[in-house]
């Protein structure tokens, strides 16, 4: 790749390989420089034109996404995308990932994952007021897997629990594509009047520039580059300083500190300086204003003595934040953060000239125009379809009966209960946890706008999305909203986390291309907006890329929290109904996985017209009263649905199953767009009336009563006990 | 008279400090005041609660920092002049830090965080805190922490026990006071105590989780309820009912 123009050149194709740069890239740097940048530069660049900051292969498929819609106040673009949920309300939310720090350091990366996403919320001047977590290891049978997950499950508890944040939801999915790279994304829900919404745009020259929160160290340097690096054996040790140490305590006093000076109304713009640090949140503060800024290094507060300026300014220390704050109110602002025991000082001022002049002391050790660093450039890879994908995980003993495979998948550790993970987080704190997690989504009423309430979801399904990427894609932003609906909820907006392995390779890039398209697919059909994301690729090991894995949060209005519904079945005599499309497959299920130890063939396609129009009916049908309950079909399939619907509620059910001849089908097949509902007797001719009339299939299925969920279908009978099934799915 | 001034201490790390003050004035339209850790008075008020979270980041031990904050030498006098204080969780344990309250908590059994409900058993209906329960009553309410583990010699569990200074109890869904029922290992299921005097109790549940229907239990509200009417309730048995 070597040129020769690299005759003359400053740096070396190490160097440039070191700072996260190709060769083609560094050329572009000098030619947009019209010099040589210099080492320290050199750097910057390597962070800021990291895939994680700078979305280089991912950016054009990303246009494909609808980003605008009803109450959207604030789409991609910010830290965070917030969405109006009642009249002069938002709610702002985003995901992100922090895969490869949790790779290396389980704990501390997944404790940084949760304390980076709060502070993108708080950019935007909201309360973090919920945290859900969609996480996958490789299977727990091994020591390793389940090292990761333990670790990681007690950073999200050490950081989510002290900052007095619920964690309210999430996922948890074993698969061994995921044992060497697991996958940690973390979204943050929070709330804001909608007269208060704060940007990150720098404005005003000769406005202070203000660092605030926590010192800077030399943890974290480089963290946005190596998060953009595949994973090797070497990674462990060598990375560990890319790894940055999470204080949540810090954390907790720095929402409240910024709060409160965002209440001062002299705040011009806010950022956290979470992936390049000082770098990011400089030049891109400048880049959006138009403006440039000075700044002095010499000024940043800093843990230890002998930092270099390269250090200071690509340092991810957590628990900082910039602020550009009106001429002479700094002292107000700087005043309010040292009440709460954190660092706060004038690092610089906004300049007219929209150049990035940074200075150590006297002496000028860095001079950009701020948008060579934040308009990286993109890049298009062939894409080519992947054929023939399938796996045979392993050949179990078939099950004696369907019974006895209803247990098998149900004790599943992707399906069974994941009580003893949420116990570990507070998920009451705030007082708005009206359905705690374990259920379909977590519905928080807000106390600022009475009776309203918000539901959240977060869905994925890498197994899906390997066999067919625009299935994947549609089917997790399908699943998230779907799951809202069953609160009675009416989807209003959503955020996405894209798990892919490396761009450059052109199957992953057809996957890439091709999920993004499904979820935009999906999100237009139903008119829920993707106000922001978060993309992580390179998740690549020595055995392998991940299963690709698009994850989608949605969240929901529900304008009376007292018409919440639960899966759970409520009372003896009341009726079970299937409603929506009946297309379900074997192809990719947890039955195909765990039973027949295949993953193969081709999951249903969801049909988003009729998905949308499902999602649209649930909260009508809640909203008058015509729902006892609700659960959407997924993992394990209807018989695993109404299982959980028993064990939740502590009813049995006794249910037919008709339209198929193949049992194993009838009970496990899997399709997107079925929710098992009840309803009482006297309310049965009405829903049924009202599914028609909006285009929705609807059936019975059977009747809530006893303490034994018995299933007829197709051939088979199946019969087990309550207890029986708690025991399985409990573990 | 006038209305009972309740103080609920912030310190850096609280967490539950506004939870706090939902419950007492959007629940109950009490008279509730924050007060900040580098304070040095509570004069005025007639209730002093110190809120959960992780005070100081609970460095060092849980609850070890704020017990020498600033504020804490005005929760001791207030203490000490028979004003009520509570500490619920991580205000409990300060209170045991800071040697208003006999014991001291360990680890959880499960060396883990644990965020779940609980039954609680009423042992005395005789206290400020208390009155608006049953004795005997058996409330559902929440714990959060990962250090809930009461522990105290012998010594001093036998006398908390003489002395009637248990005042909440776990207990499994038959009302017994078993390991079944106790969420952090604590002994003799202690969920709250109370100082000899009656009048500084420590509770690891949090009665304001569990204060509005809608969050699935309201059997915290008599906690807050007790304690005002209690506050009044005094404040006319004194002649005059000035302060």
């Amino acid at each position: 790749m070597r040129t020769d123009a690299a005759v003359d050149a400053a740096f070396s194709l190490a160097d440039v390989r070191a700072a996260g740069l190709r060769w083609t890239e560094y050329l572009e740097i000098r030619g947009r420089l019209g010099r040589e940048p210099n080492r320290v530069e050199l750097a910057m660049f390597g962070v800021m034109w990291s895939e994680h900051c700078a979305y280089k292969h991912s950016r054009r498929y990303l246009k494909l996404l609808p980003t605008q819609g009803d109450g959207v106040l604030q789409g991609p673009g910010e830290n965070a995308g917030v969405v109006e949920v009642a009249p002069g309300i938002g709610v702002a939310l985003k995901v992100e990932s922090h895969n490869h720090p949790s790779a290396i350091d389980p704990f501390h990366g997944a404790a940084t994952g949760v304390g980076g996403i709060l502070r993108d919320v708080l950019s935007m001047g909201a309360r973090p007021i919920a945290i859900l977590d969609s996480l996958r290891f490789g299977s727990p049978a091994h020591a390793a897997s389940r090292r990761l997950r333990d670790g990681v499950v007690s950073g999200i508890a050490h950081y989510g629990n002290a900052i007095g944040v619920p964690t309210v939801g999430g996922e948890l999915v074993y698969e061994d594509r995921y044992a060497e790279n697991p996958l940690v994304n973390a979204a943050c829900i929070g709330i804001v009047r909608a007269d208060r919404l704060a940007r990150s745009a720098a404005a005003g020259p000769g406005n202070p520039v203000l660092y605030a929160g926590a010192r800077t160290g030399r943890d974290g340097i480089g963290g946005a580059a190596f998060a953009s690096d595949e994973l090797d054996v070497a990674s462990v040790d060598r990375d560990r300083s890319a790894v940055q140490i999470g204080d949540p305590f810090a954390g907790k006093s720095l929402i409240e500190a910024t709060l409160a000076a965002l209440d001062t109304g002299v705040v011009v713009a806010i950022q956290d300086m979470g992936a390049a640090g000082l770098t990011c949140a400089t030049s891109e503060m400048s880049s959006k204003g138009g403006v440039g800024m000075r700044i002095d290094l010499a000024r940043v507060p800093r843990r230890e003595a002998g930092m270099t300026a390269g250090e200071l300014l690509l340092s991810e220390s957590q628990e900082r934040m910039l602020l550009i704050v009106r001429q002479g109110e700094a002292d107000t602002v700087a005043a309010i953060y040292r009440r709460w025991g954190l660092q706060a000082e004038v690092i610089g001022e906004v300049t007219a000239e929209p150049a990035l002049r940074i200075y150590d002391g006297g002496t000028l050790v860095v001079d950009l125009p701020p948008e060579s660093l934040t308009e990286a450039p993109a890049y298009q890879v062939p894409e080519e379809e992947p054929k023939g994908r399938a796996l045979i995980v392993e050949a179990p003993e078939s099950p004696r009966s369907v019974a006895e495979a209803l247990l098998r998948v149900l004790g599943a550790p992707t399906v069974a209960s994941k009580r003893a993970v949420f116990r570990q987080y507070d998920h009451m704190v705030q007082l708005n946890t009206v359905v705690a997690p374990g259920a379909d989504a977590a519905v928080l009423r807000l106390k600022e706008a009475p009776p309203v309430a918000i539901a959240v979801a977060i869905d994925g399904n890498g197994r899906t999305t390997w066999l067919d990427a625009w299935a994947g894609g549609a089917g997790a932003a399908s699943e998230a909203a779907l799951n809202v609906a069953c609160t009675g909820a009416r989807p209003v907006a959503a955020t996405d986390g894209l798990n892919f392995g490396s761009p450059e390779k052109p199957e992953t890039a057809w996957d890439l291309h091709n999920a993004i398209a499904g979820i935009a697919d999906a999100c237009r059909a139903m008119r829920v907006p993707i106000v922001g994301g978060n993309v992580s690729l390179y998740n690549e090991s020595p055995v392998g890329s991940i299963f690709p894995t698009p994850m989608v949060a949605v969240i929901g209005v529900l304008s009376d929290v007292s018409c919440a519904l639960t899966s759970a079945f409520r009372d003896d005599g009341d009726l079970i109904v299937l409603i929506g499309e009946e297309a379900a497959s074997l192809d990719g299920s947890e039955y195909d996985k765990i039973v027949r130890g295949r993953v193969a063939g081709k999951p249903v396609r969801v049909d988003v017209a009729a998905h949308a129009r499902l999602v649209a009916l649930l909260p009508a049908l809640a909203a008058d009263g015509l729902l006892q309950s609700a659960h959407d079909v997924s993992g394990g399939g209807l018989a695993v649905a109404l299982a959980e619907c028993c064990i939740a509620g502590h009813f049995g059910a006794r249910c037919r199953i008709s339209g198929s001849s193949d049992p194993e089908l009838a009970l496990f097949g899997e399709g997107p767009s079925r929710v098992v509902a009840t309803v009482t007797r006297s309310r049965l001719a009405a829903l049924v009336a009202r599914c028609r009339s909006a285009g929705v299939p609807v059936a019975e299925l059977g009747v809530v009563e006893g303490d034994a969920l018995a299933i007829r279908a197709a051939s088979a009978d199946l019969v087990v006990g309550l207890d029986q099934l708690r025991t399985a799915w409990e573990g | 008279m006038s209305a009972p001034r309740v103080a609920v201490v912030i310190f850096p790390g609280s967490n539950c400090d506004r939870d706090v003050l939902h419950v007492l004035r959007g629940v109950l339209g009490a008279d509730a005041h924050t007060v900040w850790h580098e304070e040095r008075s509570l004069a005025g008020f007639d209730a002093v609660i110190l809120p959960g979270g992780f005070s100081y980041g609970d460095y060092l031990r849980a609850g070890a920092i704020a017990a020498t904050s600033p504020i804490l030498a005005a929760v001791r006098a207030a203490a000490s002049a028979g004003v009520l204080v509570a500490g619920i969780c991580n205000g409990f344990q300060i209170l045991l830090e800071a040697g208003l309250l006999p014991g001291a908590m360990l680890p959880n059994r499960d060396a883990t965080f644990v965020c779940d409900w609980t039954r609680i058993r009423v042992e005395r209906d005789d206290l400020p805190f208390t009155c608006a329960y049953g004795r005997g009553q058996i409330a559902r309410m929440p714990v959060a922490h990962g250090e809930g583990n009461y522990y105290a010699d012998a010594d001093t569990l036998s006398r908390l026990e003489a002395n009637r200074q248990v005042v909440f109890r776990y207990v499994d869904d038959d009302g017994a006071a078993t390991a079944h029922g106790n969420p952090n290992g604590a002994l003799h299921n202690i969920a709250g105590i109370v100082d000899e005097r009656g009048n500084v109790l420590g509770m690891m549940p949090h009665p304001e989780r569990c204060s509005e229907a809608l969050l699935g239990s309201c059997d915290g509200r008599a906690f807050f309820e007790g304690l005002l009417a209690s506050i009044a309730k005094r404040a006319h048995s004194v002649a005059g009912g000035g302060r």
